[in-house]
């Protein structure tokens, strides 16, 4: 076992010295035991074949950039890195779930849990925060007739009549009210997306 | 019982390995890779 992990700091050493046999060697040295690691975990041979490959090209990049700390830990290294892959690539999906063409029809691909989980409610309470500290900035009577018509729920017709301007003005309020919140975000880099 | 307790759960012979063309592909990626060097700056270049 010693003797293993001596031979790949020496393979690794060789390749960043320019050695490219030596990464074929430890690629086939460890390929089956970080395929099968990747495997065992999203079990379909096509995103495996997709993430032992992403897996080497980061390996490939940080030895050539020379980041790599040798540390005898050549291979619980390469299995972060494959692990942390795996992860993202659970991540992406989430956010863009797709049906499964390769097995049964499940329900559950189209029957979805409306309610939001704790990240996402959190996400959402600061969006409403940030969104209602950039009203604020709003000048008196555009933020006047925003509030009325977003969060009262009122038709122009009867914020014209509370405020007393004609529904053109209430409209042109509106317009600039807008304007201006979007002005705020972009010059704030507000990103106001769940 | 003892007939379905005694089946495999899962297929053993899977020959878990990746296929020849994404080895080859990083060892070509490998081979056309430098990094270069330039005021502690690095840049990447694939070379083909």
């Amino acid at each position: 076992m010693k003797k293993e992990l001596i031979q790949d700091a020496e393979l690794v050493s060789n390749y960043i010295k320019g050695d490219e046999n030596s990464l074929s060697i430890l690629i086939s040295r460890h390929k089956q035991r970080i395929y099968s690691f990747i495997y065992s975990k999203v079990y379909d041979r096509d995103i495996t074949e997709d993430v032992f490959q992403d897996t080497f090209i980061k390996v490939i990049r940080t030895l050539k950039r020379g980041k790599y700390n040798e540390e005898g830990k050549f291979l619980p290294w390469v299995m972060r890195i494959a692990h942390n892959l795996v992860i993202d690539h659970f991540r992406k999906n989430s956010r863009m779930p797709k049906f499964d063409n390769a097995g049964e029809f499940s329900i559950f691909s189209v029957l979805s849990d409306s309610s939001l989980n704790a990240e996402k409610s959190m996400i959402k309470d600061q969006v409403e925060s940030d969104v209602r500290r950039i009203i604020e900035e709003l000048p008196e009577d555009q933020k006047q007739v925003l509030m009325m018509r977003m969060y009262q729920d009122m038709s122009f017709k009867e914020i014209s009549e509370r405020t007393g301007v004609s529904i053109n003005t209430a409209l042109g309020r509106m317009r600039y009210a807008l304007i201006n919140m979007r002005k705020v975000i972009d010059q704030n880099n507000i990103v106001l997306t769940n | 019982m003892a007939k379905i307790y005694s089946n495999a759960s899962q297929k053993k012979n899977l020959n878990l390995m990746p296929k020849d063309e994404t080895i080859s592909f990083l060892l070509n990626y490998s081979k056309a890779l430098s990094v270069i060097d330039y005021n502690k700056l690095k840049f990447e270049a694939l070379l083909n």
